[in-house]
């Protein structure tokens, strides 16, 4: 539900960035999303349709890049990643705890493009 | 030509959630990010830790709806400082609300609870500028809650159940649910109350007096 605050701000912090290095418009917004994060990838392709029209972000395609939570075995070690509605270790059967990855949300990058460079 | 950026996406809300933290801090209230669903008992819980700790402490309490007052009228009448924010519409509260609400709030020292709109997924993402989260959730809801809205209980300071008194009536697997918030959050306190009966309390009102600062 909050894809439109969080797909307003990437397309502000893109067109932000790519006036800054003087681009005439961008062509890809690269996002990388965590799995615990619950953001779905064509509500924000939805919204960035209706709302990046008239912006140099217009023509810009988003690619999403997927990172899984990955939980570690407390008994036996094993790096897992989540599955549906569980938190044990596949191995073992034990509980894991979560490790670092799966609340990423941000843009890596993007690409742009400058006046008379139509292949970027 | 390629551009490396590796931002936050919510990059420009976080940094007004740290100016509304120093705003916070600079008045003396400890902030308390209060997120759980619509009936999960958030107010209820508000309004009995009012009744607790009111002769302990400064109490203040900003109310977050997509519309209607009917939360901040019935705090106000426990005789705290009660403010109402209005999303329009919005799923949660963001960094900027908050600010501009509290441009007109005389802030005090002591706790300021901030009751988010009732919704498990949205607010979690949101930095307001509180101290700590705190997840409301109650019995009817179901065990199985952090297995599907893994985000906000990794975050939360505490997770309160409400609505103990229906354990006996509702198939509530309590080790299964437990489990669950400690493989996402090995520091997180976890305290079944109810407000109706009071029974549980005394755990989460003793966690607050411990925060507060």
């Amino acid at each position: 539900m909050h894809e439109l605050s969080v797909t307003q701000s990437l397309l502000d912090m893109s067109v932000k960035e790519a006036e800054k290095a003087g681009a005439a418009g961008i062509d890809e917004i690269k996002i990388v999303i965590g799995d615990l994060t619950g953001i779905s990838e064509e509500c924000v392709q939805f919204y960035f349709d209706i709302i990046s029209k008239d912006t140099i972000a217009e023509d810009a395609a988003l690619s999403f890049k997927r990172i899984p939570a990955a939980f570690r075995c407390k008994k036996c070690g094993h790096v897992f990643d989540r599955k549906k509605l569980m938190f044990n270790c596949p191995v073992c059967g034990s509980p894991g705890v979560l490790i670092g990855r799966g609340k990423e949300l941000y843009i890596e990058g993007i690409e742009v493009r400058y006046d008379g460079d139509k292949t970027g | 030509m390629e551009i490396k950026l590796v931002k936050n996406i919510l990059d420009a809300n976080d940094r007004l959630a740290e100016d509304n933290r120093k705003v916070f801090d600079a008045a003396g209230s400890t902030v308390i990010n209060m997120i759980g669903s619509p009936g999960s008992g958030k107010t209820s819980l508000i309004m009995r830790t009012i009744e607790n700790l009111k002769d302990d402490c400064h109490i203040q309490v900003i109310e977050g709806d997509i519309a209607s007052s009917i939360d901040a009228q019935a705090i106000a009448e426990k005789g705290v400082d009660a403010l109402q924010i209005n999303t329009e519409g919005e799923c949660h509260l963001d960094a900027n609300m908050i600010r501009q609400a509290v441009k007109d709030f005389k802030l005090k020292p002591g706790l300021l609870f901030i009751e988010n709109v009732g919704n498990l997924v949205c607010p979690a993402e949101f930095e307001i500028g509180e101290n700590h989260k705190v997840t409301v959730i109650s019995v009817p809801e179901g065990h199985d809650k952090p297995y599907k809205y893994p985000l906000i209980f990794s975050k939360s300071a505490a997770v309160v159940l409400t609505k103990s008194d229906l354990m006996p009536y509702i198939d509530f697997d309590m080790d299964k649910f437990r489990s669950g918030i400690m493989s996402l959050n090995s520091d997180c306190k976890i305290f079944a109350v109810s407000s109706k009966t009071g029974e549980g309390l005394d755990g989460w009102i003793d966690w607050l007096k411990g925060i507060r600062g």
